[in-house]
């Protein structure tokens, strides 16, 4: 009964479509819309695979060398080369840590210098901002290329890779975390006679050093992703080894030295993730 | 006098006082050993990582140098000629860019599509079963973890020079990267429409299709835009292992010290991910708003 009269009945039916026009097609406009943007996203993806020279063959053959490869990397295996892979182990945490740290030091001044509150002078600060920009903006890898042809190969091009691009990101969030930090401190201390650098010193850096000390750990964490890979352009580290390794299709040194790079990085995060908490709280990383 | 300053008895300021320099003393206690430890590290690593200040300071130089090379003659009263001889290639690299984008497009779609479909599996509220969840998810780990690069390296082996191993090891990567994301975003939808779906009788598929994907589908999107600008920067180096894209010519330009080339290609590359970055930032600007509106 009840259902019989949540029906419309033909009159009423009529009497709604005339009412409201639209409802008398299934399709609404914005369904319209998606149809057409997700038919050009797959029409590009298409032109793409063809542009790209995608082919079912090669993607077939290419799955079952993979598959391959797999086999044999079990079980991972050093071979005799373990005192060599440890000893890029150590060098690749030095390229992790020294980059962040010399990149960290040289972009403390680079975010004062970018911040609205410290330089008044817009053509200043945004000057600086596009040189954070730049240095960031060029991928470390590339970075990391440039200095092997300025300084050799080996592990220092790779720190200089790594504190050139850090300069760039961290700049940036050292500027953002001194633009956030509260005015009153500095003009507490500017009104008890307090010079410009000794505001900045006593009213602004022991607020903002613990948010920039939590900022470099978390850098720290991804650039020990990235310095495992510098050394596929010669720069130094564990990705010398993997790229020379895989070249030569040593498949269980490439499976363990993947399996290095994977300990490394789950224990750096863990190390790094408790020092975060210990330095801003809990509650302020996870927010 | 207006205000005159209260003054505490000496024996009362006494015991403060120390108090305060014993705080004082064990505050510069800990930063001693913080310093200390930092500069242990410094100093380790200085030595793991050869650095020598010698060899650097005489080749100091060098750097500026380097930098001198790459900057391109241009003068103001031959300024077209300059810029065309700077830029001799253009048309070259304008399709290299071209083909980089596509990679990122195609790794970005791929390893998105895989991320949805992993993503449900991977959320603790739509599977019950820890075996399923926990596999996925240990999966999403493992591919994000390894970085796209070194899947590039192998999969160039695997398939062969060009574009498809740079488009499958941006995808794997991906869709690791996105798995992770998406299934956060779906563990933290409002869980009634789900429960209204299942309580009409709707299987699991159709309770997905109803109930959760209309509440995450512009997360989705945003995430999947900030992945493709990543994706670009990625797709620019994957040449540098033989995997297609400007990369290649980068590579080529800066092993050959061809000096003019390394900052032309550079600077497209940086204009093409900086007009990508604004793009696409327009665009998850707008999806935020269309789920403000509603």
């Amino acid at each position: 009964m009840i259902r019989a009269r949540l029906t419309p009945t033909d009159a009423e039916r009529a009497r709604l479509f005339a009412l409201h026009p639209q409802l008398a097609s299934n399709v609404h406009p914005r369904s319209m819309f998606t149809v057409a943007l997700l038919a050009a996203l797959a029409a590009l993806a298409v032109y793409a695979l063809w542009h790209l020279s995608f082919s079912i063959g090669r993607l077939g053959t290419g799955i079952g060398q993979l598959l391959h490869f797999v086999t044999l990397m079990l079980p991972p295996d050093p071979g005799t080369q373990l005192p060599l892979y440890l000893d890029a182990l150590g060098e690749t945490l030095a390229i992790a840590f020294l980059g962040t740290f010399a990149g960290a030091a040289l972009a403390l001044p680079f975010g004062f210098l970018a911040a609205k509150n410290v330089i008044a002078n817009p053509a200043f600060h945004v000057a600086v901002r596009r040189v954070l920009d730049v240095l960031r903006g060029i991928d470390k890898l590339i970075w990391a290329l440039i200095y092997v042809t300025v300084v050799g190969l080996g592990p220092f091009a790779g720190i200089l890779a790594i504190a050139t691009a850090s300069i760039g990101e961290l700049g940036k969030l050292f500027s953002e975390a001194v633009e956030a930090s509260d005015r009153k401190p500095v003009e507490g201390i500017v009104s008890t006679g307090g010079s410009k650098p000794q505001a900045v010193r006593f009213g602004m850096l022991p607020e903002v050093l613990p948010v920039l000390a939590s900022q470099m750990l978390y850098y720290f964490e991804s650039n020990a992703r990235q310095s495992t890979i510098v050394g596929i352009v010669g720069a130094g580290g564990l990705g010398l080894h993997l790229a020379e390794q895989i070249r030569v299709l040593e498949w269980q040194k490439v499976s363990f030295l993947i399996l290095m790079m994977l300990i490394m990085v789950a224990v750096i995060d863990l190390i790094s993730s408790r020092l975060r908490f210990a330095i801003i709280g809990r509650k302020a990383v996870t927010a | 006098m207006a205000h005159a300053v209260i003054q505490l008895p000496p024996d009362q300021i006494a015991p403060l006082a120390r108090h305060y320099d014993a705080a004082l003393a064990a505050r510069r206690r800990h930063s001693l050993i913080v310093a200390a430890v930092i500069l242990v590290c410094i100093a380790l690593s200085c030595w793991a990582g050869e650095v020598r200040p010698g060899v650097f300071a005489a080749n100091a130089h060098r750097l500026g140098q380097y930098f001198w090379n790459i900057t391109p003659t241009l003068r103001w009263d031959s300024l077209g000629a300059d810029l065309a001889e700077w830029y001799w290639n253009l048309d070259g690299w304008l399709k290299l860019l071209f083909d980089t984008i596509l990679i990122a497009y195609l790794g970005t779609l791929i390893g998105g599509i895989g991320a949805f479909c992993l993503c449900f599996l991977a959320s603790a509220n739509l599977v019950r079963s820890p075996w399923i969840r926990l596999s996925v998810r240990r999966l999403l780990e493992l591919f994000r973890t390894v970085p796209e690069i070194v899947f590039a390296l192998l999969f160039v082996v695997a398939f062969g020079l060009g574009a498809m191993p740079g488009v499958l090891a941006l995808a794997i990567h991906t869709m690791g990267a996105l798995g992770k994301l998406f299934a956060e975003v779906v563990e933290n939808i409002d869980m009634r429409p789900v429960e209204g779906a299942t309580a009409t009788g709707a299987s699991w598929t159709q309770t997905v299709r109803l109930a959760v994907l209309p509440q995450v589908l512009s997360n989705f999107t945003s995430y999947g835009l900030l992945r493709f600008e990543i994706n670009v920067r990625e797709a620019a180096i994957m040449g540098f292992v033989g995997a297609g894209g400007i990369g290649q010519d980068l590579v080529e330009a800066i092993r050959k010290f061809y000096y003019s080339d390394v900052s032309a290609i550079l600077l497209l590359i940086i204009a093409t991910v900086v007009i990508i970055d604004l793009v696409t930032e327009r665009i998850r600007h707008g999806l935020i708003g269309m789920e403000q509106g509603r």
